[in-house]
């Protein structure tokens, strides 16, 4: 094949990346976001090597340690750092195995929710019409409703236990990608690559997976992160109110709750545990920050 | 005579508004025959864009062709169920976007977006999934070689924001003809690009034309391209067609004062102390129009009997007007 060739002097010698990457370079280059995801990572390897790291059972009660105090108070052992509860049980090791139930909730909460949200958004705002009619309307009324209310209403009707709480969780999550997703992929269906693949006889699905998806992963990114933090501090709050994982498996908003009555004299029940909600949510709120940051196009330069 | 590609019959593609019913697509015939190239001409919102998008079946809510038929091969396209009409976009008329700049996906290399086209159309690629991709990858290249891209090797990994302008336009020729289709609708190629590599862009589509035996549908609002590139010319006015014909004749002798005006309306730099005349006026809104010339109001020799139905008429060597009073002030002066 013979070949035409004009020169344009655009040698392209720059290596190739996509604008994700580039953002994500962007991202990496801030050393507050990177300190919290550190700190974020920790949390998160610590839910996973819980039954190595902890220095005791998190059930393992003995009422001869009945709300022993931190190790560097009087009375403290430096077998059981935080202290035990009242109960007897390890603070640190309840706190380590607890972050399994917050961690495990945060992220299949925030994966079921935006995959619906995102295919129901996609949907929305590309086929338009009844679809999106049917679609924004039920957004609109479960937006309606209090978040924790509706939890709250959702498990008393189903009963405590995980696996009901992240369909309690889940049942209203999903709403905000998809708010999000609609409102990204109308924008977007109006690009000319979308008129283009149209053009070029993509199917519906195809223009909506492959030419859509991939555009507004970034909005969709920052808003899962952010949502994950809220989701977080839900299920302690279901756990606080009774409602979330049943005892004896730890989780950081019961351990807050069991503390309450002791918190004038033994407050070391309650504090570390609610320490530990605090630097996670905090972690994954500036993580998602410098997420928001780095895919903003107004913040660059 | 040679055979007929596509050929438009009395195309009206209406968009019902909430302001009343937009007409504007109006009655559009024309024919196309192979390996020809066709030029349609008019201002912003003369109905250019939305008469190839009734071909490509783009016409979006709430457009819709409200009659005529659209035949191409031998396929009337008008009511083709969505299904085939995929299967014919891409493969058998493909179509270039007025802008290059959005007009490829930011989150796909290059290659990537040739090489999806050719796995949905492609029948010759064989073999396993993998296979058949390496096989496309080779077309890719080679479709970025025929277009003119530089070292298309090593571009073929490229992001779309990695190539310039003009770069970004031969991608896109180069994804539209990937398939080899029979009709190119090249929607304003040109209007992004600067005129050096204007020139080149409509050199490489008039080079693959004959190098493919496609049939060229040029839409455009600058009647010098046309005059290089085209053989036929199709101007269009408020939706309807009011002149077409064989490019040189058209150009040489305009019969309709809007033609005559759009040359008037060139500048020209061999010709400094001529004044360009622009064409007074704007084009009508499409809403509810009467049946009468829809130039009059802004037409030099506007008379009485304008106001009636005006129909196209033949006035020899092939050539149509929309004029009871063409020809006249005729463009020996341009």
């Amino acid at each position: 094949m013979t070949t035409v060739t004009y020169w344009t002097g655009d040698a392209g010698t720059a290596k190739s990346e996509t604008l994700f990457q580039r953002n994500m370079k962007l991202f990496a280059s801030s050393r507050l976001s990177m300190f919290f995801l550190f700190i974020t990572l920790g949390f998160v390897f610590m839910a996973i090597a819980a039954p190595l790291i902890a220095p005791h059972d998190p059930s393992d009660a003995d009422l001869f340690r009945r709300l022993l105090p931190p190790a560097w108070m009087d009375g403290g052992d430096w077998s059981f750092p935080l202290g035990c509860d009242a109960l007897g049980r390890d603070i640190l090791s309840r706190i380590i195995f607890g972050s399994r139930v917050s961690i495990f909730i945060g992220v299949t909460v925030i994966l079921v929710a935006t995959t619906i949200g995102v295919l129901a958004g996609l949907a929305a705002g590309y086929l338009r019409g009844w679809v999106d009619i049917v679609i924004s309307r039920l957004v609109d009324i479960l937006l309606g409703f209090p978040y924790l209310i509706f939890a709250i209403a959702l498990i008393a009707m189903t009963g405590p236990g995980l696996q009901n709480i992240v369909l309690a969780l889940a049942y209203k999550e999903w709403v905000i990608p998809c708010r999000v997703v609609r409102g990204e992929t109308l924008a977007t269906s109006g690009v000319e690559y979308v008129e283009a693949a149209r053009a070029m006889g993509a199917s519906k699905s195809d223009i909506m997976l492959r030419e859509i998806l991939p555009n507004i992963l970034s909005p969709v990114l920052v808003v899962s992160t952010v949502r994950m933090a809220h989701v977080i501090i839900l299920e302690a709050s279901l756990s606080f109110l009774g409602l979330g994982v049943q005892p004896p498996m730890a989780s950081w908003g019961s351990m807050v709750a069991d503390g309450r009555s002791f918190m004038l004299q033994e407050w070391w029940l309650s504090t570390f545990p609610g320490l530990a909600i605090l630097l996670l949510v905090l972690s994954i709120n500036v993580v998602s920050q410098g997420l928001r940051d780095a895919f903003d196009p107004r913040f660059h330069d | 005579m040679k055979d007929t590609v596509l050929q438009i019959r009395d195309l009206k593609t209406c968009f019902d508004t909430r302001d009343g019913m937009v007409t504007a697509v109006d009655g559009v015939s024309l024919s196309l025959g192979r390996g020809e190239c066709l030029g349609v001409v008019g201002e912003s919102g003369s109905g250019k864009s939305v008469t190839f998008a009734s071909v490509m079946g783009l016409v979006k809510n709430p457009g819709f062709i409200a009659k005529g038929s659209i035949n191409f091969e031998g396929r009337e396209l008008v009511g083709l169920d969505p299904k085939n009409y995929r299967k014919l976009r891409g493969k058998e008329i493909a179509m270039t976007m007025q802008d290059a700049q959005t007009a490829l996906n930011p989150a796909y290399t290059v290659s990537n977006q040739i090489i999806e086209v050719l796995l949905a159309h492609d029948e010759t690629l064989s073999g396993s999934r993998k296979a058949q991709r390496r096989q496309a990858r080779q077309q890719a290249l080679e479709m970025l070689q025929l277009v003119g891209i530089p070292s298309a090797e090593t571009r073929l990994d490229d992001y779309p924001h990695q190539f310039s302008g003009g770069m970004r336009q031969r991608v896109m020729i180069a994804i539209a003809l990937a398939c080899k289709p029979k009709l190119l609708i090249a929607d304003e190629p040109t209007t992004a690009l600067d005129v050096t590599i204007q020139a080149q862009v409509l050199e490489l589509i008039a080079d693959i034309r004959d190098k493919l035996g496609m049939s060229v549908i040029l839409i455009t609002h600058d009647l010098g391209v046309v005059a290089e590139y085209c053989d036929n010319v199709v101007v269009m006015y408020a939706g309807q067609v009011v002149e077409n014909g064989p490019t040189g004749a058209v150009i040489a002798t305009p019969q309709h004062p809007y033609t005559q005006g759009l040359l008037r309306s060139i500048p020209r730099l061999s010709d400094l102390s001529r004044r360009i005349e622009p064409i007074k006026g704007t084009v009508p809104e499409l809403i509810d129009l009467p049946d009468q010339c829809r130039f009059m109001d802004r037409c030099t020799r506007a008379q009485a009997s304008c106001r009636d139905l005006i129909a196209m008429q033949d006035c020899g060597a092939g050539r149509q007007v929309r004029c009871i009073a063409p020809g006249l002030a005729g463009g020996s002066d341009v």
